[in-house]
């Protein structure tokens, strides 16, 4: 593996972005606005030589693997990579605009979401299962501190409990990567791979790190916290909240699963698949019945990570398929999730409340936003052409093949259920309201990006094989990637 | 070997015990208490558990982990008391209480007030 110093740009231009953004309180915006658009250009950098070799590593400082910290892209993390970038991106723009005329938020909102972005790259590039610790409380305190950012006694207490509940989950992963290396002699993610072996301490480990990250990613029935937390933040906090970094812990799950865990674990994978499916019905059904906007679309996110786990099953045999169908739904989900809250801070701005009965007319008054989130709606419900679309049909593929039914009625009836509450809102943006209000105006950018995310989950469905070809490189899915490497 | 399980065991209850006061302990402070002994638990584990080198000299790196866990600990402590004074302020509780419960009067946007 050649050393590689461009794998550290995702995590360095953030960070000092952050930096510059927290001392320069002035120039906050401009400094975010600048790092978001290097960022891309130095993600767009590392691709063409990703596509040559498959997968490529750096040991920072050329310490290697025993002491030193690695970094390491292969399909897997360039698919986050980029999708964090482009609902980064649309952030960004989003809250440029979202936030003015607001000096304290501007001055608290830039350093804290450019470190997020840096935990979460970070989080996506590193090897070793301590280093991996340390970006995902990065990721949660910025994310807990965004959350509060809104104020007022719901924002609040609900970031509290998030923040209570975040902790919960890393110390009970660190707990884990303790007897990971008692009993292994290393936290490097290549070498555990070689050496893990079903004995007690591996069990142990297993439980403990899962129970961590599902509480993090807010797994049925784990997702207590989840949507308060992203339905009491400010429209740009809930999107990344929700598209960003419940992804983020279910990536470390997933790769986890893929270098340690999957091999010794049918009964948990089982179990995982069981939740997701508890999470999909519970988690629509609640949407169904909530009446703000930002509620319905917070319990849409707790059914959709159903979906991710229902891959766990699934993958026992049919790897390939199920990982990439459960990607392609993360991935998917994260711009569908994103343009919906978006939509929705549009209609709250617009109206000045978020009560989906009191719609008033709003597919008249406020277009854009209305289409943004019916063309989410699309992805959400895996209607066709959209990137859901794709996600739920390889995910069915997994699961006819190998005639296991029941998770492929949950996938369908989820789907249904989606439906249902995606039309619920759509039915009351046609009509007139009993309360008419008076309406503020929404800035014209603020309906565009949210439009532009909504088309984009939608156009995923219609890049199938280069998305695949990408998500393929380095061969993350296989029986032992890591091993099998040079 | 029989001292360090003692004193890894000594963690494990540590951490339980945290455990059950984050989670059953209604008052904040005490819910940040438990985290730091539940930490304090691992931190002992990890150090207690650390291999010992052939030549007898204990390995760096879980020391090393427990540094930056402590760090990683005192960032989330100070986030999580701040946290915790700006609910107080505002509810006049330093409780999960009644206020955490999604209101249906959803009238205004947190997001928009200055």
């Amino acid at each position: 593996m050649m050393a590689d110093n461009a794998l550290i740009a995702p995590i360095l231009i953030p960070l000092l972005g952050a930096l510059l953004a927290f001392l320069l309180r002035r120039w906050a915006r401009p400094i975010g606005l600048l790092t978001m658009l290097m960022l891309v250009i130095a993600l767009a950098g590392l691709v063409p030589g990703l596509l040559e070799t498959g997968s490529r590593a750096l040991a920072i400082g050329g310490w290697d693997a025993p002491l030193g910290v690695g970094l390491r892209l292969d399909g897997l993390s360039l698919a986050m990579l980029l999708m964090t970038a482009a609902v980064g991106l649309a952030i960004s723009l989003y809250s440029a605009v979202y936030f003015s005329g607001q000096p304290r938020l501007v001055a608290s909102f830039w350093p804290l979401w450019l470190l997020l972005l840096t935990g979460l790259n970070a989080l996506f590039l590193a090897t070793d299962i301590f280093n991996l610790y340390v970006t995902l409380e990065i990721l949660g305190l910025a994310a807990v501190a965004l959350a509060a950012l809104a104020g007022g006694a719901e924002a609040l207490v609900a970031a509290m409990r998030y923040l209570l509940v975040s902790l919960l989950g890393s110390l009970a992963y660190l707990l884990g990567v303790a007897l990971l290396y008692h009993a292994y002699g290393t936290v490097d993610l290549i070498l555990l791979s070689e050496r893990i072996a079903p004995a007690p301490a591996a069990w142990a480990a297993l439980g403990l790190m899962s129970a961590g990250l599902l509480l993090k990613t807010a797994l049925f029935p784990l997702h207590f916290w989840l949507p308060a937390a992203h339905a009491s933040a400010a429209a740009p906090v809930s999107a990344l909240l929700s598209a960003l970094v419940v992804k983020g812990s279910f990536y470390l799950l997933l790769r986890l699963w893929l270098e340690l865990f999957g091999g010794l674990a049918g009964v948990a994978s089982i179990l995982f698949g069981l939740l997701g499916a508890a999470a999909v019905l519970w988690g629509s059904l609640q949407a169904l019945i909530q009446s703000r906007l930002k509620l319905l679309i917070a319990y849409s996110t707790v059914a959709q990570i159903g979906y991710l786990f229902l891959a766990f099953p699934l993958a026992i045999g049919a790897a390939t398929t199920a990982w990439t169908g459960a990607l392609y739904l993360a991935v998917s989900h994260g711009l569908a999730k994103a343009a919906m809250f978006l939509a929705a801070g549009n209609l709250l701005r617009f109206g000045g409340h978020d009560r989906i009965a009191d719609l008033d007319r709003v597919v008249q008054r406020l277009p854009l936003s209305i289409a943004a989130f019916a063309l989410a709606g699309v992805s959400i419900m895996g209607l066709p052409p959209s990137g859901g679309f794709i996600g739920k049909w390889l995910l069915l593929e997994a699961a006819l093949d190998q005639g296991q039914w029941g998770w492929a009625i949950v996938i369908l009836l989820g789907g249904v259920l989606a439906a249902t509450y995606v039309f619920k809102v759509l039915g009351y943006a046609f009509t007139q309201s009993e309360h008419p209000h008076q309406a503020k105006p929404v800035p014209a950018l603020m309906e565009w990006v949210a439009f532009g995310l909504a088309v984009a989950a939608v156009l995923l469905g219609l890049i199938v094989a280069p998305l695949l070809a990408l998500l393929g490189l380095g061969d993350p899915f296989g029986a032992h990637p890591m091993a099998a490497r040079p | 070997m029989s001292v360090a399980i003692l004193y890894a065991l000594t963690g494990a209850g540590l951490f339980v015990i945290g455990l059950h006061a984050l989670i059953l302990r209604a008052h904040l402070l005490r819910k940040i208490l438990g985290f730091n002994v539940m930490g304090s638990g691992v931190f002992l584990v990890l150090a207690a558990l650390a291999r010992r080198t052939p030549s007898g000299i204990p390995d760096p790196v879980p020391q090393a982990m427990v540094i930056t866990g402590i760090v990683v600990a005192i960032a989330a402590t100070a986030l999580a008391l701040s946290l915790m004074l700006r609910v107080a302020a505002v509810t006049g509780r330093a409780e999960l209480g009644a206020a955490g419960a999604c209101h249906e009067d959803g009238d205004t946007e947190q997001g928009e007030r200055p």
